[in-house]
């Protein structure tokens, strides 16, 4: 044991004393911020701004079709699918005679598409003018009192919560949503991130021959473990400084923000307190408050722990695998790459279903790929914010957990099994079946 | 007492055999050559001594009770035949590691690091890392920390390679001193010549088998051919016709003669006095450890022969 940690104590420090370390450190929240800062920039300055001709066969469309600032609507006269490219429109919309009782298609004809976003925004506000029509059309209503009640409709707010037996917990699906994606994308990174650099540490020794020397002294499991763990722990260390660089540069920033940004802050959070204050009148409102002081920092106290717990899971599952064929292969980086295959595919994929399972996380693919060791690391992250235990059972993240104890504990035992001969061996690189044989013949 | 006893140790990898029933002792104190070619599974038997690898049959004493890679290690130092260091890690720092390993505390590893590093030299060297090294400082680096937390039993494979002359004699001076100490060396290597100058006892493999067992001076002389060099004041051009010897060699002033089964030096002698040669010297050659090797291994493959299991 005293060994184990001899070995992982070297590895821990020849690497958190290397410049290549610091520099990553401090290089990543910068690159990280900058990615943010620079995609919200560019997104804030080019808002697509789509200008749709129509050509209306039934005559009220100009009334009743509202554009705003991300799309506009041009009638002009003479406007037809032959030129209104050379008009300055995006696309155009043509819309035949819509008799009552059937339904009949308008077409719209684009140079550049729309978004997603902007189709359904346009079938949206086609419907709407249709609607009005009918409205103005079929009842007494003048047009002024119609548009004056749209504008006073915005009333209502939806607020969700996530019900959790005596208390209930104010959820945000787009905070779930983001911490989800956020901690699948950082497990999946520092898996390979680790993973490889267990790997190079394994091939170094090797191609060194000082495995050799020290495998007179210690055991080859020792050897490897000690190297997983001092890894291991050099991964938590870089993340924790990274959390606490990335919450000191906030904490700066906002010492830079401007006085007005700052106001504009506090005008809104004391809007929000009135409005909670004219509520709690009703016995409505009293239930909700009652919900909100239900709202308990629970899930982010959770979430850091199980993040915690599906990083190292996942780290030492994978690691060992990578242990395994940095100690079966030589010099040639080429070698180890495709003995590589097999471990980084199932690590892509969970990726792939994690990306998924953020949309959807009670969907079975996501389910079942959360529970499974190979991609729960990733996939399980990805589902936890959105509540446990009610969008993630207790028995699914139970059953995931001791999975991934007993997949790491099978890997590693495996990798030993591997390890032990690899390292001493030269020469041909060995083929799956052939480590196969190392993990399982008697010796 | 026996620090070693080995005992029909074989070991098998997947396509051939690589140590087939090998047996041997040795004393403390000695030093010992384990010769062969390549391929004679002298790598694999050390690995098997230095408990990196487990015998498939057979049993390994050490200091006269069975073998156990885990408490045994720290009385065993190894320095195989490639060298291995980590290169990016400082030399003192490294080498405190490699003794802490082998069981050594922090601070006695340091104490006995400083006090290697000084005997060598080598103290300006602390801070420096492996890859600044030239080779033959690696060397010596590399033998510090095999001899360092003072095993008693220290396996040797070529510790001379990329050594100067200077050096090398450092490092056989320091052999001898530990051996004086009663430190048990095995010592791998090629070349003959140093096995002769260093050696008390030899083993020669070849083929997984061992094939010679025994001293330096025992071994000459088992493969003796009966041959002395005789020096002469005048060489007989003619009548050396005699069943006595027979001459393998003629140079100026000197016979080389090979004695025919049945007869003594002393017939030799008898016979060039009786006919009033005078005789300015008499020597015995005995084959060097390199022709003896030549010899046994001439003849077998020498590369390992693969078979289907």
């Amino acid at each position: 044991m005293s060994k184990i940690w001899l070995i992982t104590r070297r590895e821990y420090l020849t690497r958190v004393r290397n410049k290549t370390f610091i520099l990553s450190t401090f290089l990543f929240p910068a690159v990280i911020i900058l990615f943010i800062v620079g995609s919200v920039l560019i997104q804030t300055q080019s808002r697509s701004h789509a200008r749709i001709a129509v050509i209306d066969a039934n005559g009220y469309f100009k009334d009743y079709l509202k554009g705003d600032s991300s799309i506009t609507f041009d009638f002009s006269p003479g406007i037809d699918t032959a030129n209104y490219a050379a008009r300055g429109c995006t696309a155009v919309l043509i819309i035949p005679v819509l008799p009552q009782g059937k339904i009949t298609d308008y077409r719209l004809k684009y140079k550049t598409q729309l978004s997603l976003a902007g189709t359904d925004d346009l079938k949206n506000r086609v419907n709407d003018a249709i609607v009005d029509h009918m409205i103005y059309q079929q009842t007494t209503i003048s047009r002024g009192r119609l548009d004056s009640i749209r504008n006073q409709s915005h009333i209502g707010n939806l607020h969700t919560f996530e019900d959790q037996g005596k208390t209930a917990k104010a959820s945000n699906q787009t905070m779930s949503f983001v911490v989800g994606y956020v901690s699948g994308i950082l497990i999946y990174i520092l898996t390979f991130i680790y993973g490889a650099m267990v790997m190079r540490g394994v091939m170094e020794e090797k191609t060194n021959r000082i495995a050799e020397v020290v495998v007179s002294s210690v055991k080859p499991f020792q050897l490897m473990m000690g190297k997983i763990t001092g890894i291991g722990a050099v991964g938590l260390t870089q993340f924790l400084m990274w959390v606490i660089l990335v919450v000191g540069l906030t904490v700066v920033a906002q010492g830079f923000l401007s006085a007005e940004t700052w106001r504009t802050v506090q005008h809104a959070q004391q809007a929000s307190q009135v409005g909670g204050a004219a509520g709690r009148t009703s016995e409505m409102a009293s239930r909700v408050a009652k919900l909100d002081s239900a709202v308990s920092s629970v899930n982010l106290g959770l979430t850091v722990v199980l993040f915690l717990f599906y990083f190292i899971g996942g780290y030492l599952f994978y690691s060992a695998l990578f242990a395994a064929v940095g100690s079966a292969v030589n010099e040639d980086p080429q070698e180890a790459q495709s003995l590589m295959m097999p471990i980084t595919l199932p690590v892509v994929f969970s990726f792939i279903i994690m990306t998924i399972a953020v949309q959807e996380p009670t969907g079975p693919l996501a389910v079942w790929a959360s529970i499974i060791p190979f991609s729960s690391p990733i996939v399980m992250m990805a589902r936890i914010p959105a509540g446990v235990p009610g969008t993630v059972p207790y028995w699914q993240l139970g059953l995931s957990m001791l999975l991934l104890i007993l997949g790491f504990l099978g890997t590693v035992w495996l990798a030993g099994r591997i390890y032990r001969v690899g390292i001493l061996m030269y020469g041909k690189k060995p083929t799956w079946k052939v480590m196969w044989k190392w993990a399982f013949r008697e010796s | 007492m026996n620090i070693l006893e080995v005992k029909e140790v074989r070991k098998t990898f997947a396509t051939q055999t690589a140590v087939d029933q090998v047996s041997f002792t040795l004393g403390q104190g000695s030093i010992f050559g384990l010769l062969g070619p390549n391929g004679a599974g002298k790598t694999t038997l050390i690995r098997m001594i230095t408990g990196i690898f487990y015998p498939d049959s057979g049993s390994i004493f050490f200091q006269e009770r069975p073998f156990s890679a885990l408490k045994d290690s720290i009385h065993i130092g190894y320095m195989p035949e490639e060298r291995g260091l980590y290169k990016r890690m400082k030399i003192g720092e490294q080498a405190i590691y490699l003794a802490q390993l082998k069981g050594m505390s922090r601070s006695e590893a340091t104490r006995k690091v400083r006090e290697w590093f000084a005997r060598f030299e080598m103290q300006s060297w602390w801070n420096k890392k492996v890859e600044d090294l030239s080779k033959g400082m690696g060397q010596k680096l590399q033998f510090v920390t095999t001899v360092l937390h003072q095993p008693r039993l220290i396996i040797l494979d070529e510790p001379f390679s990329g050594l100067d002359p200077v050096n090398a004699n450092l490092i056989k001076e320091e052999i001898y001193s530990l051996a004086h100490q009663g430190a048990t060396i095995i010592f791998s290597t090629h070349r003959m010549e140093q096995v002769e100058e260093i050696c008390d006892h030899i083993i020669l493999m070849n083929q997984g088998r061992k094939i010679l067992d025994g001293t330096v001076a025992g071994v000459k002389q088992e493969f003796k051919e009966n041959e002395f060099r005789i020096g002469l004041d005048s060489i007989p051009s003619s009548a050396l016709d005699t069943d006595l010897f027979e001459v393998v060699e003629r140079q100026d002033g000197q016979l080389v003669v090979k004695i025919a089964g049945g007869h003594r030096p002393n017939d030799v002698l008898r016979f060039f006095i009786d006919r009033g040669i005078g005789i300015t010297s008499f020597t015995e050659i005995l084959p060097s450890l390199n022709e003896i090797f030549i010899k046994l291994v001439e003849g077998t493959s020498t590369a390992r022969q693969f078979h289907s299991l």
